[in-house]
């Protein structure tokens, strides 16, 4: 009968600190693209085009002799943008579904648990299709898409989180002072299922970022004269034999977010709770 | 444990049920006439108007839904505008595709994935583990796509083992077929066989500190007898959750794939089908991807149920 | 001629991170002997035990000599792995989480048979243990999930002698189990080292245990060997002021002077029923499950009743009604005058009634400090100023004993024992007539039991407080309590003063709790 261990560590993971370094440096690359990039994106120059890496692009220049850095840029911030609205929604949605679910239980229960049931049938990918086929494709579409199937993720960690707290004692303390369930769920149960939440969104964050891509390289996201890191490989797709380079570059910066995104992740895990692996992370994806 | 499959089978029958209704209705909200658009800008009102008859299409909305389903249930997913041909033998010509695809990204992904994941926990600390673990957190940030590209650029440019895309029919030249899956399925199954290998090295070593390996120690087994015997299975519940939600993705992501390779699989038949707004198929396809992922999703509930006791008997 | 012993342990020390868990700790067994290990939660008596069979968890780091039979034990794992099970048997305290829960209870003991004897062996060999242990055939065929606990034991105790070994190590095998379970398990195993010969190393806290089964004894604390000894002459005479104390509280105290029940009635309950739906086959509900059965008792002012039962009885549902956590499925109850079923208990009396949770770790949210934990049953109280409100706070730390700087921490900053004050604290914030206390001390250290009890005991006569105290364990009931309830399967089937019952019992299940006692050290 110990004592639990002490909340949260004194020193900094590696991990977390590389991860949120690096996703960090590409949010910061996002964000400058909305004021500034090295080049307009829409600037076309047919004769520089598929150009490499040089002193003038510093990336090279693709079919249109668009820079391959500026479009990197753009790209970034949307693909984040996509991202972060996906997540925003799962969240939004989810995670009061799911303390909804474990507080009052019965017919509540049922029914959220219905629900994400049904909206696990529906990946992103299907709910992009219909989407497109309703309105056209657009980077909308791929937040929504994505969002939705965030929403039974995050309603799922949500519940199992609060089911394991809801048999604590305190709970029932809490009850015997009078709160009702709602207060219950926010003051108490919110808070201590707060880390695994912010975990679960990081690791929606990185597939929130691989989804995007896979979306609009089939055309169904983003469309032009936006750009995205996945709409740049649809872009190189008839051409990347022969300019292997168009699909290398956005395909590497799209590696490199995720990986950071995922180290800072499985960081903030182990930095805010070692107990979170008893309550349960999963890895789903989109 | 009948009990449990009844409950099981009556889940599903409902989601698909309110699926079907859903995508009915979404689609069904779209402008636009299937008739004229079939016969033309210039067609007469009447013969629009019969054809619309014929078609069904001048039922209420629940009463169009209920024969979609009842048809869906004998075979007949409808009749495609654009291509003329029924939208069942489309589909089926294209799944010959994709579903051997799929099956084959799968297998590769646990033969893959599963004895590294293993393999780590084994040897945690190690600097296999690190490896291994590195190895993997670069494999799940690699969409399968991009993957693809790459692979056709080593292995079909650039060693010319491969063809670089196409698909030859099975009936024509089966070794030729399997031989165009090889790449796709390697692009899918990478990335797969990362996210299968952390999860499994996770749940072995939150096996490895149980009370009951302890006790299949104390029994006389060493630690990897006693992980082999009594841990694996243990750990494989929370893989086999994974699994399910894994091949859910996977299936969608044979889709993305596939235009990599231009191969015929169900991919290219939706994205014609939207561009075109023929509705019937898009309906039609995207009802079975839907069938697919449920059906996946309840095999597995089946599969854990089987695997644990807990389950299927009351505790005591 | 000097006898080898079975087991020599010399100068055993063990550390992990750095830590040193156990310190030269030594100590002997002789073939057939019964050595008991007491010492409360982190002294090291686990680690001791994991040490000699070489189950030390990665990263420990052991020095020292474990001899058996005079030879050292092998070192290869492989070896090392056999020889444990064929000489050693273990048994620990978990049941549940001891055994494979994908694995039929029958496989298991198979598993340990063919592992350790050479003879052929079949099924027959499963039923032959199964028996021994008090089991029958069918249970082999269970899965842990569907076994009882004591149950569950049985099972480990017959995976333990599969190989018939020469040592059974015994850690906290009761201590999961209620009181009739523990009595017939340590009676069974008591049973199977005297048929077979065995030598026993048994590991608890409780000190009756350990007095009631072994010869030999060993004080352990802090990773150190405090005291040791024959078994009366550690008990009879401690030494040590440590084995003095844990000695003095396991010893039962002439009653305090308690409070006299004013006579008026504060609680009524009438036939309270609590019954839950459970799935039944298919989709439809099946046969109700009743957790409390008509269970009609009054309680007085200042009154002490105790209510006792063995696990799954129904006490703590019935608790949780009496406080207003839970709604009765039928009949009722009259507090203070107004009737009601549970959780339609009005807010205005929610005041006088409050509950003393058995966990101490789990009862206190902890991100909360300690101040805003035990503040929040002031939420009844809303006409209450802020001073007023501090002021209570302040009072209520300082009556269980606590200083008023403790309502800035959190939680896992405070001990078990403390921690049950501050709940005890958080209990009497609200100035309640009636306090619930669900097994107030059982998750606590022995040697802290007793302060906490006499905090309990003085706290009711000084603020005239009436207790409904849940128990598994007699010997704080017969002291704390005027009256005492005896609950079996959602009935109470006996009532009266513990004198008198404990004197002369009329139920069976009341003779069994009796009987399970164990005999004082």
């Amino acid at each position: 009968m110990s004592g639990e261990p002490s909340a949260g560590r004194r020193f900094w993971h590696p991990s977390l600190v590389v991860g949120l370094a690096g996703a960090g440096f590409f949010v910061l690359l996002g964000l400058v693209s909305l004021v500034w990039t090295p080049y307009p994106i829409a600037a076309i120059d047919i004769a520089g085009r598929f150009a490499g890496p040089g002193p003038a692009h510093w990336l090279g220049t693709d079919i249109f002799g668009r820079d391959l850095l500026s479009l990197v840029m753009a790209g970034t911030m949307t693909s984040f943008l996509v991202a972060a609205a996906a997540t925003a929604i799962g969240m939004a949605a989810g995670v009061p579904l799911g303390l909804a679910a474990a507080s009052w239980g019965g017919p509540v229960e049922w029914l959220v648990l219905r629900l994400s049931d049904f909206l696990f049938a529906f990946p992103a990918l299907i709910v992009a299709v219909l989407l497109s086929t309703l309105f056209g494709p657009g980077a909308a579409n791929a937040m929504i898409a994505v969002g939705l199937f965030n929403i039974p993720v995050f309603a799922r960690v949500a519940r199992g989180g609060a089911l394991g707290l809801r048999n604590r004692d305190f709970v029932a303390a809490a009850r015997l002072a009078g709160l009702g369930h709602g207060a219950i769920a926010i003051r108490h149960l919110l808070p201590n299922i707060a880390s695994l939440l912010i975990v679960q969104a990081t690791i929606q964050l990185s597939l929130g970022i691989l989804a995007e891509a896979g979306l609009s390289y089939v055309g169904l996201g983003t469309q032009p004269p936006a750009t995205s890191l996945g709409l740049m490989l649809k872009d190189a797709q008839s051409l990347f034999l022969l300019h292997p380079w168009l699909a290398v570059v956005p395909g590497l910066a799209i590696v490199l977010i995720v990986v950071c995104l995922n180290l800072a992740g499985d960081g903030l895990s182990d930095h805010l709770d070692p107990r979170l692996r008893r309550l349960g992370a999963p890895r789903v994806a989109a | 444990m009948i009990a449990f499959l009844a409950r099981r089978l009556a889940g599903l029958a409902l989601t698909l049920l309110v699926a079907a209704g859903l995508i009915f209705a979404l689609l069904d909200l779209l402008p636009g006439d299937p008739a004229r658009f079939i016969l033309g800008v210039n067609a007469r009102p009447d013969t629009v108007a019969a054809l619309r008859s014929q078609m069904g299409l001048d039922l209420p909305a629940l009463e169009r839904c209920g024969l979609w389903i009842t048809g869906m249930l004998r075979g007949d997913f409808g009749q495609s505008y654009t291509q003329g041909a029924p939208v069942a033998a489309l589909i089926a010509e294209r799944l010959w595709v994709t579903v051997p695809l799929t099956a084959l990204a799968m297998l590769l992904s646990m033969a893959l994935g599963l004895p590294l994941g293993i393999l780590a926990a084994r040897r945690r600390g190690s600097p296999a583990d690190t490896a291994l673990m590195v190895l993997a957190q670069a494999g799940i940030a690699v969409p399968n796509f991009w993957f693809g590209m790459l692979l056709v650029l080593v292995f079909a440019v650039g060693l010319r083992w491969l063809p670089p895309g196409g698909f030859t029919p099975w009936q024509e030249n089966p070794a030729a077929a399997f031989g165009g899956l090889v790449l796709p399925s390697l692009a899918l199954a990478l990335p797969q066989a990362a996210i299968l290998a952390r999860v499994m090295r996770t749940a072995l070593v939150e096996v490895q500190g149980q009370d009951f390996i302890r006790t299949a120690r104390a029994k006389g087994l060493t630690e990897g007898e006693a992980i082999r015997r009594h841990g694996l299975r243990n750990a494989f519940l929370p893989v086999l959750t994974i699994l399910g939600l894994q091949f859910a993705f996977l299936i969608a992501g044979t889709v993305i794939v596939e235009n990599v390779f231009y191969l015929p699989g169900l991919g290219r038949l939706i994205f014609t089908a939207i561009s075109e707004r023929d509705l019937v198929l898009v309906r039609g396809a995207v009802i079975v991807l839907v069938i697919a992922v449920t059906a996946t999703m309840f095999l597995v509930d089946l599969l854990y149920a089987a695997i644990d006791p807990r389950l299927r008997t009351a505790s005591r | 001629m000097r006898r080898v012993s079975l087991l020599d342990v010399h100068d055993l020390t063990v550390s992990l991170g750095g830590r040193a868990l156990i310190e030269n700790v030594g100590f002997s067994v002789a073939r057939g002997e019964r050595f008991g290990l007491i010492g409360e939660s982190g002294s090291g008596k686990t680690m001791t035990a994991l040490a000699i069979a070489g189950l030390l968890p990665a990263g420990a780091a052991a020095s020292g000599q474990v001899l058996f039979d005079g030879t050292p034990m092998p070192r290869a794992e492989a070896a090392l792995a056999r020889f444990r099970g064929k000489r050693i048997g273990m048994v620990f305290q978990e049941p549940m989480t001891a055994l494979n829960p994908l694995m039929r209870a029958g496989a298991q003991i198979a598993e340990a048979i063919a592992l350790n004897r050479a003879e052929i062996h079949d099924h027959r060999s499963v039923i032959a243990l199964l028996r021994e242990v008090g089991l029958e055939p069918r249970h082999a065929r269970r899965y842990p999930h569907q076994l009882s606990g004591g149950q569950r034991q049985r099972v480990m105790i017959a995976m333990a002698l599969a190989s018939e070994p020469d040592l059974l190590i015994a850690d906290e095998p009761t201590s999961a189990l209620d009181l009739v379970a523990q009595r017939t398990i340590l009676e069974l195993i008591a049973g199977i080292c005297d048929r077979r010969g065995t030598a026993l190393l048994f590991i608890s806290h409780d000190l009756r245990a350990v007095a009631a089964l072994c010869t030999r004894v060993m004080v352990i604390r802090g990773g150190r060997v405090i005291e040791e000894g024959l078994t009366p002459h550690v008990f009879g005479q401690p030494r040590h002021p440590y084995t003095q104390r844990l000695v003095a509280a396991a010893r039962p105290d002439p009653r305090p002077p308690g409070a006299r029940p004013t006579g008026e009635t504060l609680l009524e309950v009438r036939r309270l029923t609590r019954r839950f739906s459970q799935p039944g086959p298919l989709l439809l509900p099946g046969a109700a499950f009743v957790a409390v059965s008509e269970v009609s008792f009054s309680l007085a002012a200042g009154e002490s009743v105790g209510l006792v039962g063995p696990s799954g009885c129904g006490k703590t549902t019935l608790a949780r009604m009496v406080v207003g956590l839970d709604r009765a499925s039928a009949g009722d109850m009259v507090f203070d005058g107004t009737t009601h079923r549970g959780s339609d208990l009005p807010q205005a009396l929610r005041r006088d009634l409050s509950l003393v949770f058995q966990d101490p770790f789990g009862s206190f949210d902890p991100r909360l400090t300690v101040g805003d934990s035990i503040a929040q049953p002031l939420r009844l109280l809303p006409a209450l100023s802020e001073a007023e409100r501090h002021r209570r706070l302040v009072d209520s730390v300082e009556v269980v004993g606590l200083s008023r700087d403790v309502l800035e921490r959190l939680p896992h900053e405070f001990s078990g024992g403390q921690r049950q004050r501050l709940a005890i604290a958080r209990a009497l914030v609200t100035r309640p007539r009636l306090v619930v206390l669900d097994e107030p001390v059982s998750a606590l250290d022995l040697s802290i039991r007793g302060e906490v009890l006499e905090l309990l005991a003085r706290l009711r006569v000084d603020f005239g407080l009436a207790y409904l105290l849940i128990s598994h364990d007699l010997e704080i009931v017969g002291h704390v309590c005027d009256r005492v309830l005896v609950m079996d399967k959602g009935e109470i089937v006996e009532a009266g003063p513990p004198v008198e019952l404990f004197a002369a019992p009329k139920h069976e299940l009341t003779r069994a709790l009796l009987d399970a006692r164990l005999p004082p050290v």
